[in-house]
């Protein structure tokens, strides 16, 4: 264990903000992270998100120590058995909360969350707007391929009208979710899209999300190659589409005009769309923590405990 | 209530004195009266006297209004039960009059409040009856504004009265409970007990006196189930949790989460039951054993969650304060009718651990139990706990906190290698490695819900589901040959042995011990580790010629409940045999033994099978 974390307490300073990265700490090398060899299909987008990430956590020099990789269910959510560092593999739509859990009793640890569109708008939908309401601080990377791959093309959430998937032979009937605009509404304070082609964005995107003090969002578009080839192609340019980035005028602090920058036809613009300060969820548990032992300083645990029982006579 | 010797009655009207070794006093109102408050009162007084005491409160569902009632017995022996019938009923209003009086024992007193009861002829014969106009003399006694409000604490003085309570006592309690309020609320309540206290009940023609109690080593704490539940949890050293407001939990979260933080913890209110449990197991897995719990519905909702604690070897304790079920049930009604699904309800084979206190006292250990077999063998554990256990009051002696509070803060500390689902670790268990946790040799593990080898990576192998399937069973025989054999209440052999588990316990023993001094030969078993079970019980079995397993649940297709189901199948005994109901109230004790009764003579009636049942 590292010194600058050891120095951090586990309890009773929940805010804590993750040590910044020690210059004097070595990189990880993307030998030394890469894990399992991934299980997803070949020319899957998703392999550049996990590429990224290495580069990430090379480039900004985080530990083995300081980071966890959590993930629900599906293709994407494999993740963490490719990342060479603790990880979870959790159950389908509750990665969240779980990070959640992390987030709020380990200030020590960056926690990042990757995850589909079923598991984080379909079956996960409730913890993804209240994870961004509570603003806890965390970084979620959503590779959004518009369709169920691991079940082998079934509608997803963000599956456009009229997709023909297994469950819909005719063409999806239902009007799909738009994830930045459910993110922006639900009070995500780091609201950005990136797309899987585009290596240098992606990991501009999540650099960001990763210094952002809060709930941080990126809907990355990443392309199922077997169930829904050609899904992005207007995105990328190699493709003869088109990479809009938002607008360089775009205040990010401006909640109405992020919502209709989001609400543009697809492909629509790449960037962050969103992006302000507000008290975390972390920062305001510690707040309560803070002014509650200031009550009891000095006294050991079981003697705030007898002070109760001193009154339950 | 239990005369030893009636001193002579005095002269001049003054009502004679009895002195008695215990009471049970039904009060009987509408939920916003503040009736808990007089029984919350009473249970402390009886505690601060070295006296036992036993509550029993049933609130209504309903947001405001409707009947609501709080039983206190108060003894100068072992109380073990909230009584069958009650000696006095404290009715508000017609309908309290007229639902309880039947609760009362024939020549019962029924004190009632004249300005809204109107008592009937036909029952002036079987009971006392004592009115007072409570509602206006306590509006005489603080004033018009008051309202309603004062009419408990009048009506707790008139209790004072009847009883004899050590005024000055319950006087420190009415100013410690109001303290912190506006400083006219304190003066208020004051005047509305002193007046209770002081009024003239003319019609009164008997008070009564506690026998000095058995003196009771060390001080006393008073509290409900659920803050014995809570901070026993603290003690544990928890300091993370997670759930969702559900009738009777909720309760516990929100001690929880005002206690915790001076801890340096957090409970947090999730937006469902389901991010509760994950929120709390992913605080788990980050190192310190978090808890999550709920009621009814609520512990339907967490089992995938728990399945996956089972599979990733994940400690996380999950509170169930049972309620009546299937769904929405009755949620303020008892039943222990939760065992099969903290036992089983997950899907595939996932074993975990299921204890259950039998009173007050027992949910503050077991809270710490539960949160050590957590830790030790990485494994969700069940507490189960119910209605009845959670809102009833009790007095125990006070835990040693010093001794008792444990610090489970995890260790961080470097490790040269780690194999998290090691198959040739000692009965399967693995110490964790939590994150934040350098690893030298750089592999890191995943913590998973797909079946894995033993370095976490996901296969479907055959013979490697087998072994982990084998793995996860083994830990918890492991635990299971660490717990101890019950003990029997009253000999080790005899004619019917009754088994309870859970808040059974005392109706139980009570009716042991009245059946016994019958000269019944019986006996009882408490079983707290209901999975696994211990060891030993068939040896136990073998020495009575009936086994009735006491349970609030349903007698199901076969004859027997969820508890009786288990030890059928585990010891293929046919003498195990069920006593059970449902009808969301704890048992009496003449209400079960004339159950045990009806069970024996129905067995084909063998003469000396059938019990004389003192008081059935």
């Amino acid at each position: 264990m590292s010194e600058a974390i050891a120095e951090i307490p586990l309890r009773g300073n929940i805010s804590a903000v993750p040590a910044p990265p020690d210059s004097g700490l070595k990189a990880l090398t993307k030998k030394e992270l890469a894990a399992d060899h991934p299980t997803w299909c070949p020319g899957c987008g998703d392999f550049s998100v996990l590429a990224l990430y290495f580069k990430l956590i090379e480039k900004r020099k985080l530990q083995h120590d300081n980071f966890v990789s959590i993930a629900g269910i599906g293709c994407s959510s494999r993740f963490p058995y490719f990342v060479q560092a603790h990880g979870v593999h959790y159950i389908h739509g509750r990665a969240l909360p779980f990070a959640s859990g992390i987030s709020l009793s380990r200030p020590d640890l960056h926690v990042f969350v990757f995850g589909g569109d079923g598991d984080a708008f379909s079956i996960g939908g409730n913890h993804f707007t209240h994870t961004a309401r509570k603003n806890v601080k965390l970084t979620y990377v959503v590779m959004d391929n518009w369709v169920y791959g691991l079940t082998k093309k079934q509608t997803s959430p963000t599956s456009p009208l009229g997709f023909k998937s297994k469950t819909d032979q005719w063409g999806a009937v239902d009007y799909p979710i738009n994830p930045l605009k459910q993110a922006i509404a639900a009070g995500a304070t780091f609201v950005a899209r990136t797309t899987s082609t585009n290596p240098h964005h992606v990991l501009a995107m999540m650099e960001a999300a990763m210094d952002h003090d809060g709930f941080s969002f990126i809907e990355c578009l990443s392309e199922c190659v077997e169930f829904y080839e050609g899904a992005f192609d207007a995105a990328n340019p190699r493709k003869g589409g088109m990479f809009m980035e938002v607008p360089k005028n775009h205040d990010t602090a401006d909640e109405v005009n992020a919502y209709r920058l989001a609400g543009a036809d697809f492909p629509g613009y790449f960037g962050i769309f969103y992006n302000v300060n507000k008290p975390t969820k972390n920062a305001k548990e510690a707040d309560i923590n803070k002014a509650a032992m200031e009550k009891v300083k000095g006294l050991k645990d079981w003697q705030i405990l007898q002070k109760n029982f001193d009154r339950l006579r | 209530m239990s005369d030893t010797n009636a001193t002579a009655s005095l002269s001049g009207g003054t009502p004679k004195v009895s002195r008695i070794n215990e009471a049970v006093i039904r009060i009987a109102g509408n939920s916003q009266d503040g009736i808990q408050v007089i029984g919350g009162f009473l249970a402390r007084l009886a505690g601060r006297s070295e006296q036992e005491v036993m509550t029993f409160m049933t609130i209504p569902a309903t947001i405001s209004g409707g009947p609501s009632i709080f039983q206190v017995r108060i003894g100068s022996g072992e109380v073990l039960s909230a009584g069958d019938d009650a000696d006095l009923l404290l009715a508000l209003y017609q309908h309290s009059y007229e639902d309880h009086i039947g609760s009362l024992k024939k020549g019962g007193i029924v004190l009632f409040d004249s300005d809204h009861v109107e008592p009937k002829a036909e029952l002036q014969q079987d009971y006392h009856h004592v009115g007072v106009p409570i509602a206006s003399l306590t509006v005489e006694a603080i004033g018009g504004t008051a309202k309603d409000k004062g009419k408990n604490i009048y009506a707790l003085g008139l209790l004072a009265r009847v009883f004899d309570l050590n005024v000055p006592k319950l006087e420190q309690l009415v100013i410690e409970r109001f303290t912190g309020k506006d400083e006219s609320v304190v003066k208020n309540a004051l005047a509305a007990f002193r007046a209770g206290h002081s009024y003239n009940v003319g019609n009164l023609f008997e008070t009564f006196q506690f026998s000095e109690s058995r003196k009771r080593e060390g001080r006393q704490v008073v509290m409900n189930g659920n803050e014995a539940l809570g901070y026993g949890l603290i003690a544990a050293g928890v300091r993370f949790g997670a759930g969702y407001p559900i009738t009777p939990w909720t309760d516990v979260m929100e001690l929880l989460r005002r206690e915790l933080p001076k801890y340096g913890g957090s409970f947090i209110q999730c937006e469902d039951e389901i991010a509760s449990v994950s929120m709390a197991m992913g605080a788990s897995y980050a190192g310190r054993v978090a808890v999550t719990g709920s009621s009814g519905p609520g512990i339907s909702l967490k089992m995938e969650s728990v399945g996956w604690g089972v599979m990733a070897e994940v400690p996380v304790v999950v509170v169930d304060v049972q309620r009546g079920g299937p769904s929405t049930g009755l949620p303020t009604s008892v039943e222990q009718s939760d065992l099969n699904i903290a036992r089983f309800g997950s899907h595939g084979d996932s074993p975990r651990v299921v204890l259950a206190p039998a009173n007050v006292e027992d949910c503050f250990y077991v809270a710490i139990e539960a949160v050590n077999i957590a830790r030790k063998y990485n494994v969700p554990v069940f507490i189960l706990s119910d209605q009845a256990i959670a809102t009833r009051i009790e007095a125990f002696l006070e835990p040693d906190l010093e001794k008792v509070c444990q610090d489970i803060s995890p260790d961080l500390t470097t490790v040269p290698d780690f194999t998290p689902y090691d198959l040739s670790a000692p009965d399967g268990v693995v110490p964790r490695v939590v994150p934040g946790t350098r690893i030298a040799s750089g592999k890191y593990p995943v913590a998973t819900g797909l079946e894995h080898d033993e370095a976490g990576h996901p296969t479907a192998a055959p013979k490697m589901h087998q072994a982990m399937v084998a793995k996860r069973r083994k830990k918890l025989l492991a635990l299971q040959a660490t717990l101890p054999v019950p003990k029997v209440y009253g000999p080790p052999e005899g004619n019917v042995l009754l088994v309870g588990w859970g808040s059974t316990q005392g109706p139980i023993r009570e009716a042991v011990d009245r059946a016994r001094a019958a000269g019944d030969s019986i006996s009882s078993l408490h079983i707290k580790h209901l999975n696994p079970l211990p060891h030993g019980l068939d040896n136990i079995f073998s020495g009575f010629h009936h086994v009735f397993v006491v349970e609030m649940n349903d007698e199901g297709f076969y004859g027997y409940g969820q508890l009786a189901g288990l030890l059928r199948a585990r010891y293929c005994d046919p003498r195990i045999r069920g006593i059970n109901k449902t009808d969301g109230l704890t048992w009496k004790v003449k209400e079960l033994l004339a159950a045990v009764k009806m069970k024996l003579s129905s067995n084909g009636g063998a003469a000396k099978t059938v019990l004389n049942l003192g008081g059935a």
